[in-house]
């Protein structure tokens, strides 16, 4: 943990004159990095609050100065121990005010970081840390530096691993291993020892020097790490916020992996530039209750996170007494009359804007103070498409939801839905500066200054994803009518109906997942005659409905395979079938009995769903899917997270929809 | 090894090493019943200690008598601390807690309808100085007081990994985090000595390894005197520095697990003479 206390700052402009460093003045837009923007915040504005950590059950404060402060001293610390500028400095943890530190300190001497998913497996971190030239490793605890111990025989050219949090950490002897707060003090020895060298450096920053590597969520084995600059990652910001502009005052809660360009993106590209404070919850579990106690301006989060809350909502709701529900229904009645207005950009009528009021007031002002929505601005959902039906409840509720659409290889953020132009099958239009188009196998391309400068150490895949300047992104996708564009699935993803009709097999899914009772859903089709899937149930919720309906279960693979359970899901899928065109309609499903996990590599960390892996390892069950079978019986190897494993038997039933046409 | 006492959760002024509670020839009945026939042990600062025992073997009488809540008929627990030697047999429970012996139950004795933190600020109010009427008046001394203490509770949050529910009632709790907190309010009574009374009973194998966790980062890390009763020998085994076996009241053994684990008289006290297996894993 960082020390509070208010540090000393010289006084650099004693004569009353901006302090010229380098070849940039504070004051003066010239910077080309994200250290010599916070620089500058630093200059202008040392006293405002930069970042905010929930700790011992209050917010603790980091002024900008202070923060620069921390970057230089720890920058200069890792000097001292030997960072060059081709080095890499990888960060594991938790999101805290040292991970965005530690980044910044890379990058101000010139070298670059490289964020890693806490949860990533050892194989996926030993491949990182060797293939990206990673000197040093930050860590948040003594869970991950036991990890790191345990692959340290494997890794080649890490010099030291830095932690933050000491607990538990006294008695370990790895002369490698180092405490946060000791490196800055080696920091302060070094610049005693070298007065003004760091401002220069910082100087010397460069907009097109690589700022970070960014793993993609790759199908493949290993991660590929996009190389993304200073200049790419600021003007992404930029033209943004050119659409949706922020300021100074908003504030933003960091709880998303920091290694996820969809964070990145919020904290340096857009934060970095206009100066919002970022907050950081105390831990993963009290998200929501810091959320709600910041109350943000903007969120971007994937549409896992906006499913939640739907399903929070919708459960909550059945828990609560009649007479709340029946305000709430009627609440959300107005609410989606009048999202549909929008929708359809129409001006709402004298009597519905009234209910609509009266609603926001009893019913919608109370739930998004709650979820901690009450004083968004604008939210961002990407990654993966949202189901149009958790867009409408947002919009009814008063929620300015917009579908974005981008690639870790352009930054984040390329198109985005403008306000008062919402299409929830469309992700919007570009932002500035950004050209999109389709080429003639559908895909869709895309040129911008926030485009990569290639993957690391990889020029094959370099070559396939940028042609004469243009990004292959690998989405298959269209334009419609209004210029909004489209998109459709991974090109390879798309799969065509026996009748002929195009159709993805996300859009389905994302169907299904609007039930609070269904996490995770895989639906099949391309190659068949028709559509079925494999369905994982929502313990949690699941879980509750079966108590309330007093059925008994043990485990989560006892209860998905609940005749009353199966029931409970069937009437989802009915009633997504409905909406659905004939030949796309689910014709017979199944629900897994365990759940698709990122360690099984079943999902990405960004909970993708690896279709083509899932295909191969459930092949059996698929084909079962396809046949007259009513039930398999199926043997798996289930991997505990110390490694341990375990063989689990049963029988899965196999549920036909067939009678019901 | 840190010195026990540069740590804010611990109390203790002896250094690492030191003997600081000495059981000598205690005896305890019930009317006929003998519950501890003259145990004697000697506890040493910073050790994690650790009695087992099969059922009715007197474990928890034991701990008893070391938290006052039994008296025994003979013998003499002694307590170092403040520079001074102790006789627990001769003080009252809230006496013995006064100097820093700390315990928590087999079955949990919370506050249940008081939230997390309000449960951990009871355990931290014997060093309370304000009295009824700074209290009453509050701002002041009281608030700063107040303010010192829940800094502190926050320490023992941290540790113990609880924020998220920090504000929540003891009773809504599952079972396992209710054994977290009743840990934790032992903890803030800034404990000499820490006496656990199976804390891991009736917890999965994955609550059992937190409760590990704490208990070494507790003694590690604040470098606190744990003695506890626990009959997963796994764990005995794992994290304790030294073993104490009791049998029909009297003690059979003593010594470092290992030690403990190959003594004939434990193996044929847990599984009867027959039995040529040991039951430790």
């Amino acid at each position: 943990m960082l020390t509070w206390a208010r540090s000393t700052w010289p006084r650099l402009s004693a004569n009353g004159k901006a302090p010229t460093v380098g070849r940039f003045r504070y004051g003066f837009p010239m910077a080309e990095t994200l250290p010599q923007l916070l620089y500058e915040h630093a200059q202008r504005t040392p006293t405002r609050v930069a970042l905010r950590e929930r700790l011992y059950g209050i917010w603790q404060t980091l002024t900008w100065r202070e923060y620069y402060e921390h970057v230089k001293y720890f920058a200069l610390g890792l000097v001292s121990l030997g960072l060059q500028p081709e080095h890499t400095v990888a960060i594991i943890g938790d999101n805290r005010p040292e991970w965005l530190i530690a980044e910044l300190a890379a990058q101000a001497v010139g070298a670059k970081s490289v964020g890693i998913y806490q949860d990533s497996v050892v194989n996926e971190i030993v491949y990182i840390l060797n293939h990206a030239d990673v000197a040093f490793i930050v860590v948040e605890d003594q869970e991950q530096v036991d990890k790191i111990l345990e692959m340290w025989p494997q890794l080649h050219g890490v010099q030291k691993v830095i932690y933050y949090d000491p607990k538990g950490l006294r008695h370990y002897s790895e002369d490698f291993l180092l405490y946060f707060p000791v490196v800055e003090e080696k920091g302060r020895r070094y610049e005693q020892e070298h007065p003004g060298w760091f401002e220069e450096r910082l100087a010397q920053g460069k907009g097109d020097d690589i700022a970070i590597l960014s793993t993609t969520s790759g199908t493949t084995a290993n991660p590929k790490l996009a190389m993304l600059s200073h200049r790419s990652m600021l003007s992404m910001g930029r033209n943004l916020m050119k659409v949706d502009p922020l300021t100074s005052q908003d504030e933003f809660v960091s709880f998303l992996p920091l290694a996820w360009i969809g964070e990145q993106m919020m904290v340096m590209s857009c934060g970095m530039q206009v100066g919002f404070t970022v907050n950081f919850p105390e831990e993963p579990e009290t998200v929501q209750h810091d959320l709600r106690e910041i109350g943000p301006q903007v969120m971007f989060s994937p549409p896992r996170i906006w499913e939640n809350l739907v399903s929070q909502v919708q459960v909550k709701i059945e828990d609560a007494t009649w007479l709340k529900q029946q305000f709430y229904r009627w609440a959300i009645g107005i609410g989606y009359r009048m999202a549909d207005v929008r929708f359809r950009k129409e001006k709402a009528g004298l009597g519905l804007r009234l209910l609509y009021a009266l609603a926001d007031g009893l019913v919608f002002q109370p739930i998004k103070d709650q979820l901690g929505l009450r004083h968004l601005k604008r939210a961002y959902t990407g990654g993966a498409a949202l189901g149009p039906d958790v867009f409408r409840f947002f919009h009814a509720l008063g929620v300015n939801l917009k579908q974005i659409y981008g690639q870790t290889e352009i930054n984040g953020i390329a198109v985005v839905h403008r306000d008062g132009d919402i299409k929830f099958q469309t992700v919007g239009t570009p932002i500035p500066e950004t050209e999109v188009r389709i080429d003639e196998s559908g895909e869709i391309l895309m040129r911008s200054p926030a485009v990569m400068l290639g993957y690391y150490r990889n020029p094959e895949a370099t070559a396939e994803a940028l042609r004469d300047g243009w990004l292959h992104s690998g989405d298959a996708g269209y334009f419609d009518e209004d210029g909004h564009l489209v998109v459709i699935d991974r090109v390879q993803d798309v799969m065509t109906l026996h009748d002929g009709t195009k159709f993805s097999p996300q859009f389905i899914e994302n169907k299904l997942k609007f039930s609070p009772y269904i996490k995770e859903a895989v639906v099949f089709g391309g190659d068949w005659p028709f559509v079925t899937a494999m369905i994982n149930i929502d313990f949690a919720n699941v879980g509750k409905w079966a108590e309330k309906h007093q059925i008994a279960y043990t485990t989560y693979t006892d209860l998905a395979q609940k005749p009353e359970v199966y029931a409970l899901i069937r009437k989802y899928i009915e009633q997504a079938n409905a909406d659905l065109p004939p030949a796309a309609r689910l014709r017979r499903f199944l629900l897994l009995h365990k759940e698709l996990d990122a360690d099984d590599a079943e999902l990405t960390r960004t909970r993708k769903v690896r279709r083509r892996l899932i295909a191969q390892r459930y092949a059996d069950l698929i084909s079962a899917l396809y046949s007259y079978a009513s039930h398999i019986d199926v043997e798996t190897t289930i991997t505990y997270q110390d490694g341990r494993t375990a063989r689990i038997q049963t029988r899965l039933a196999i549920e036909s929809l067939d009678g019901k046409e | 090894m840190q010195r026990g006492f540069q740590s804010v959760l611990n109390r203790t002024t002896l250094a690492p090493g030191d003997v600081q509670l000495r059981i000598d020839n205690v005896r305890l009945s019930f009317g006929g019943v003998t519950a501890l026939v003259g145990v004697s042990l000697q506890i040493c600062q910073g050790e994690i200690f650790a009695i087992i025992g099969p059922n009715g073997a007197g474990k928890t009488s034991l701990l008893n008598c070391i938290s006052g809540l039994y008296r025994p008929q003979r013998g003499r627990i002694l307590l170092y601390q403040n520079g001074a030697e102790h006789d627990l047999t001769r003080l009252k429970p809230h006496e013995i807690a006064r100097l820093g012996v700390a315990r928590s139950f087999q079955n949990i004795e919370l506050f249940r309808h008081m939230t997390v933190l309000e449960n951990l600020l009871a355990g931290a109010h014997i060093h309370m100085r304000s009295n009824l009427l700074a209290s009453m008046v509050y701002w002041g001394p009281a608030q700063r007081e107040q303010m010192r203490f829940r800094r502190f509770v926050e320490d023992i949050i941290e540790l113990l990994e609880i924020q998220a529910i920090r504000h929540k009632t003891v009773a809504e709790l599952p079972y396992g985090l209710q054994k977290r907190v009743e840990l934790g309010r032992a903890l803030a009574l800034r404990p000499s000595i820490l006496l656990l009374d199976e804390p891991m009973a009736g917890m999965n194998t994955e609550e059992k390894e937190d409760i590990a966790r704490f208990i070494l980062d507790i003694n590690e890390e604040h470098g606190v005197t744990l003695v506890l009763i626990e009959h997963d020998m796994g764990v005995v085994m794992d994290i304790s520095d030294r073993v104490a076996v009791l049998n029909f009241g009297q003690k059979i053994a003593e010594g470092t697990p290992a030690e403990v684990r190959s003594n004939q008289d434990v193996i044929d006290a847990y599984l009867g003479e027959e039995h040529l297996a040991s039951p430790f894993r």
